[in-house]
């Protein structure tokens, strides 16, 4: 698919290349150290867009004694780059442990930057994106065009399991979770008492939910509540020090599944309950109308499966 | 801007020549699609048309999922309406549904394919003649039309097919009636696999009495569903019956008050 994708623009490019714009966009990822040895690398509160690149999942970077620590590799083959660019500079070191918090694009697709150092993630992340990484560099490649040259699919090794592990002298639990997704996980970096709860946990931005399972995420979300930590980094949405995060994520699920139910319960058809009025409390949340109109898209012929009774003979 | 003039003139004067004596000119196009000026030839042969705030298409502000995307079209506002047009400039399969609603109100809300960016429209026939149209573009992932329905890709389309499920709700103002199949809506445009659509709907009082009916193309999605509102007077079973193009025939009987009661009993 790659390479066919640059047969087609090396064809194009030749008759244009006098007037031909090429395409100039650069990642700037932004650092800002939120305790002793650790980073994060916030992306936009948006839609994935041209506008953003798609880099609007967060990131993170430890420094270890083996080379930095990185959670999340974002979007594209490019931005990966500039991760990698990015962490050597913040630790003096490669990058020599990564781990992938969940399958989708925004926070996997950077993986192609790392040729060589191990990419860890839970087995079934790894599975989700066999599945489902084909279909992503497709959407991806429509939206983002330029940004995506290079981006492959490169799954992780799927080979982690919640428990304590040891890093360059960097003490780091992981927690094997879901409900997101089929596979979440979220690491717990001992020495900051930072939790990166992956997209587990969105903070001031609307919970996306195309792989979502309410129920699993909700119970993921009670486990999150009782693992200690001083500070939280959301998937998506400013650093959490307030220790709402969770709450909030938890109270958008709630309210969601309870209206996507009722409309179907009321009669409504997808247009009109994805264009209900969102309630006032959530007035503050990034991209609520969009992930709202999404989430009536990924369960509402669910839920009338399940709601509206047969009544054919 | 020369070019754009030309663009404006270029067609308006090939379309008057052969038929300025019988048809009233086109309005531009407030969202300047290419096909607007053939797909209103063919829709409303020469009827006056108005583009009108009146017809209400609530779209959702993204098109998630190309299969599947949700149109409701609302033309109370317009007095008695004939016929509801519902199309996308752009599909290979460009109309969805033509509604009839003969006793029903003028509302309809179904799920279309989408293969590609488009206009999504609604055209809406009033009883003095007149074609009232609204929409707006719909940005789209392609292949709606052009990939294969996800009961063929997993095998399972002919355990379900003609499965129904529905309910009528009753309100003071208005009976709001929802149903749904299991059918594939083959588009014909999927390798190896012929075009095969429902291609008619009736809906009827427990007298008899026809109700509605709709004609229904392949462009509707997979496991079409429709949500109509019927005047509050109608009491007893609904009656809905379905043909698709293979001549396979589905009826189904929707007991009055179904949907208000699956509300009452969720929100209890």
């Amino acid at each position: 698919m790659i390479a066919r994708r640059g047969v087609l623009l090396g064809a194009l490019a030749l008759p244009f290349a006098a007037r031909a714009q090429q395409f100039a966009g650069t990642y700037e990822p932004q650092a800002s150290a939120i305790g002793d040895g650790i980073w994060m690398v916030r992306g936009a509160d948006e839609a994935i867009g041209f506008a953003n690149g798609g880099a609007i999942a967060n990131t993170v970077i430890m420094a270890s004694d083996a080379g930095a620590i990185l959670v999340d590799t974002g979007p594209s083959l490019a931005f990966g780059r500039a991760l990698e660019a990015l962490a050597r500079r913040l630790t003096g070191q490669p990058v020599g442990r990564i781990y992938i918090t969940h399958l989708h694009p925004d926070h996997s697709f950077g993986n192609g930057a790392f040729s060589g150092t191990p990419i860890h993630s839970l087995p079934a992340t790894r599975a989700e994106l066999e599945r489902d990484g084909s279909g992503f560099a497709d959407a991806m490649y429509r939206m983002l065009v330029g940004w995506m040259t290079g981006t492959e699919v490169v799954l992780p090794l799927g080979d982690v399991t919640g428990g304590d592990t040891m890093f360059g002298g960097r003490s780091l639990r992981l927690l094997a979770l879901d409900g997101h997704s089929e596979g979440d996980l979220a690491i717990l970096d001992h020495a900051s008492g930072t939790l990166l709860a992956g997209d587990l946990v969105f903070h001031d931005r609307a919970p996306a939910t195309p792989h979502a399972d309410f129920a699993r995420w909700q119970a993921s979300l009670e486990r999150l509540e009782a693992v200690g930590h001083r500070q939280l980094v959301p998937g998506h949405g400013p650093l959490d020090t307030s220790g709402k995060a969770i709450a909030q994520t938890r109270d958008w699920l709630g309210w969601l599944e309870t209206s996507l139910r009722r409309s179907v319960a009321s009669g409504l058809d997808m247009a009109e309950a994805a264009n209900l009025p969102i309630p006032d409390r959530f007035a503050g949340i990034a991209a609520a109308r969009y992930e709202l109109t999404r989430s009536v898209s990924h369960f509402y012929p669910r839920l009338e499966a399940e709601l509206l009774p047969r009544v054919d003979g | 801007m020369a070019n754009g003039m030309i663009g404006r003139i270029l067609p308006f004067a090939m379309l008057a020549a052969p038929v300025a004596a019988l048809a009233q000119p086109l309005p531009a196009d407030p969202l300047g699609s290419p096909m607007w000026d053939y797909h209103a030839q063919k829709l409303f042969a020469g009827a006056p048309v108005v583009f009108d705030d009146k017809v209400q298409v609530q779209l959702p502000m993204l098109a998630e999922n190309q299969h599947v995307m949700p149109v409701t079209v609302d033309a109370r506002a317009l007095g008695e309406v004939v016929r509801i047009v519902i199309f996308a400039d752009l599909n290979p399969i460009p109309v969805a549904v033509e509604y009839t609603p003969l006793e029903a109100q003028a509302f309809v809300a179904t799920r279309i394919k989408l293969d590609q960016r488009t206009p999504v429209r609604a055209a809406v026939l009033t009883a003095d003649g007149v074609w009232h149209v609204a929409g707006d573009w719909v940005d789209a992932a392609g292949g709606g039309c052009s990939a294969p329905p996800l009961s063929r890709v997993r095998g399972d389309w002919a355990d379900h097919l003609g499965e129904m499920r529905g309910a009528v709700w009753s309100g003071a103002d208005v009976t709001r009636l929802r149903v749904a199949f299991r059918h594939p809506m083959d588009t014909g445009l999927v390798e190896n696999i012929p075009v095969y659509n429902i291609e008619r709907l009736t809906v009827s009082d427990a007298a008899g009495k026809l109700l509605a009916r709709m004609a229904i193309h392949a462009s509707v999605s997979e496991d079409p569903s429709f949500t109509l509102m019927l005047v509050p007077q109608v009491t007893g079973a609904i009656s809905v019956a379905a043909r698709d193009t293979g001549g396979l025939e589905f009826d189904g009987q929707i007991a009055p008050a179904s949907g208000t009661r699956i509300a009452a009993a969720l929100l209890r």
